[in-house]
């Protein structure tokens, strides 16, 4: 056992309980009873028909070897495959972020860099940041008139606030010393942003782009659940009303490995961007 | 009156104090500096050393006065003056070898890449650096590197003037040593006009042609410029030897110690120009060892 790493015996860990909390789950799913076994009065309420309950994990395993074996598969609006909904989502996700990035760095830039700016655009910012993003759905619905680019323009203005604070924030603490470098050495200021402000600033915009796009990830599951048609969160929902309770679970599940897979791709960014002083 | 190379003229600085008045660091200060210069400030904390040093470097505005250079007036930050600041004066996310190349690059915006490159290599070398120390990142470089390679840059771009503020002062004794002789082995090959901060006598002694002693603010001034007469190349073992180092030496002790207090205060001149201090035993000595032989 000795010759073990930390990170491996974290990870054996990790299987070990991931093991006893299905076996949990298995052995918690009360097993549905034989009709011989019932009341007459629960026979004649209903109690001998299958009911639907908490699927046990067997069952969620199962359903995911069927929906990632084939997960492109298109049989119609309401059936489709685990992969296509997720690739809808991420699409949504990525548009509206990347829409938002195009306007947060730069206008981030601009008020970290000037004080007025900053003291302008400051009041609407804080009034405009505490809006739950969903709130702006049905004057998107009104105004766009079309359900998906109404949710791309919902994760567009939740993921525009934390890469606009991040990157006014960030440039604003870019230290003196380095900017004096930048100025004894005659860099124009084109030269400046990209030599000196960017890359120090560098750290603290790519944080602030990390909880945008979890933020985003997160809304676009409850804004799919409102614009319904594609994607995880319409998936979810209409497997709810499938009462297909296996399927939720599965797809709650992808969200959370989707989720994780885009926040590392920002982890990796966040390393290649770090440097110590 | 012919003007030297660096001239400041009557320059004031004064701050909001914070209850409505205002706090005066120095007042008319007035000096010159020729060309290819070695001239060291010295003050305790609070004289304005540094105030004078951002506002030759275009960094900082003075309340009142000029800065000439070469004819024209100083005003903004310029490549004509480098500056070494005691830290932070590398940008942390670029490699050794890029620190200098960006410098470079923005002075001879004409030179060709391998221009650039060779010009910047060159003047690493003559600090002492080379091989995989290129591709390091400042964090992975010792302090005494660092200043080393912030001294290469600031001699690859060639500026009319070189400004360093207390460049070694976040050094240890040892590293201070070694890269004072790279300092000085490096402008020995050239004409360089060096103006430079420290709070170190010996430093000062080994490296100045002048040493301007300021007195203590407020209403600091540059009370006194003191000729090192002491024959370069000058070796940090050798100059103590020289029948004048110890002359120099307490002088600025005792301006430091006890001088540079009472001078303090306004004068309510309109020009503070330093008074010239010059000493020279090498003649005196060397009548005494004569008559000595003699004996």
């Amino acid at each position: 056992m000795t010759a073990l790493s930390l990170n491996q015996r974290a990870a054996l860990l990790s299987v070990i309980l991931l093991i006893v909390g299905l076996c949990i789950w298995e052995v918690a799913i009360p097993a549905q009873q034989a009709a011989g076994e019932l009341t007459e009065y629960e026979r004649l309420t209903g109690g001998g028909t299958p009911k639907a309950g908490v699927p046990p994990p067997s069952k969620v395993i199962e359903k995911a070897w069927e929906q990632l074996s084939n997960p492109f598969y298109d049989a119609g609006p309401n059936d489709k495959g685990i992969g296509i909904q997720i690739g809808y989502s991420i699409y949504r996700v990525l548009s509206g972020y990347f829409l938002a990035a195009l306007l947060a760095i730069p206008l981030g830039f601009l008020i970290g860099m000037s004080t007025i700016a900053y003291k302008a655009l400051n009041p609407f910012i804080q009034v405009l940041r505490p809006i739950s993003p969903l709130a702006w759905m049905p004057l998107a619905l009104f105004i766009i008139q079309d359900s998906e680019q109404s949710a791309i323009f919902v994760i567009f203005i939740c993921s525009i606030w934390p890469m606009l604070i991040n990157t006014a924030f960030g440039v604003a603490g870019v230290r003196k010393d380095w900017v004096n470098v930048a100025r004894t050495h005659e860099l124009g200021s084109l030269r400046t942003a990209f030599i000196v402000i960017l890359p120090a600033a560098a750290p603290t915009i790519v944080t602030g782009m990390r909880i945008s796009i979890g933020i985003a990830w997160l809304v676009i599951v409850a804004a799919e659940m409102l614009v319904g048609g594609t994607g995880i969160g319409y998936y979810v929902w209409n497997e709810w009303n499938n009462l297909d309770l296996t399927s939720v679970i599965f797809s709650i599940l992808m969200i959370g490995v989707v989720g994780m897979a885009l926040d590392a791709m920002f982890g990796v960014l966040q390393r290649y961007v770090a440097y110590s002083e | 009156m012919t003007h030297p190379y660096l001239s400041v003229e009557q320059l004031t600085q004064r701050y909001p104090n914070g209850s409505g008045g205002e706090m005066t660091v120095f007042e008319n200060a007035s000096f010159g500096v020729e060309k290819g210069e070695f001239v060291v400030i010295i003050g305790h904390s609070g004289c304005g050393k540094s105030t004078i040093m951002s506002i030759l470097a275009g960094l900082a505005e003075s309340t009142e006065g000029v800065v000439i250079m070469d004819g024209a007036e100083v005003s903004g930050p310029s490549l004509d003056r480098g500056v070494v600041f005691q830290n932070y004066s590398l940008l942390p996310w670029l490699t050794t070898l890029k620190n200098v190349t960006f410098a470079v690059e923005a002075r001879y915006p004409n030179w060709s890449k391998d221009q650039v490159l060779e010009h910047s290599k060159k003047h690493l070398e003559m600090v002492g650096l080379n091989g995989d120390v290129f591709n390091r990142k400042p964090s992975q470089l010792s302090g005494g590197m660092r200043q080393r390679v912030s001294i290469a840059r600031a001699f690859a771009i060639s500026p009319k003037l070189l400004l360093l503020d207390e460049p070694f002062g976040a050094l240890d004794a040892l590293t201070r040593g070694s890269i004072q002789d790279e300092l000085l082995k490096v402008w020995a090959g050239t004409d360089q006009t060096v103006f430079m901060i420290t709070h170190d006598i010996d430093e000062a002694i080994l490296l100045a042609d002048r040493i301007l002693l300021m007195t203590n603010g407020p209403y600091a001034r540059v009370a006194e410029s003191v000729d090192i007469t002491i024959p370069r190349p000058r070796n940090r073992t050798e100059i103590v030897e020289h029948p004048n180092y110890y002359a120099i030496r307490n002088h600025l002790v005792q301006f430091l110690g006890k001088r540079s207090k009472e001078l303090a205060g306004p004068t309510g001149l309109v020009e503070n120009r330093p008074e010239t201090v010059h000493f020279d035993n090498t003649a005196m000595i060397a009548k005494t060892k004569k008559s000595s032989v003699a004996v």
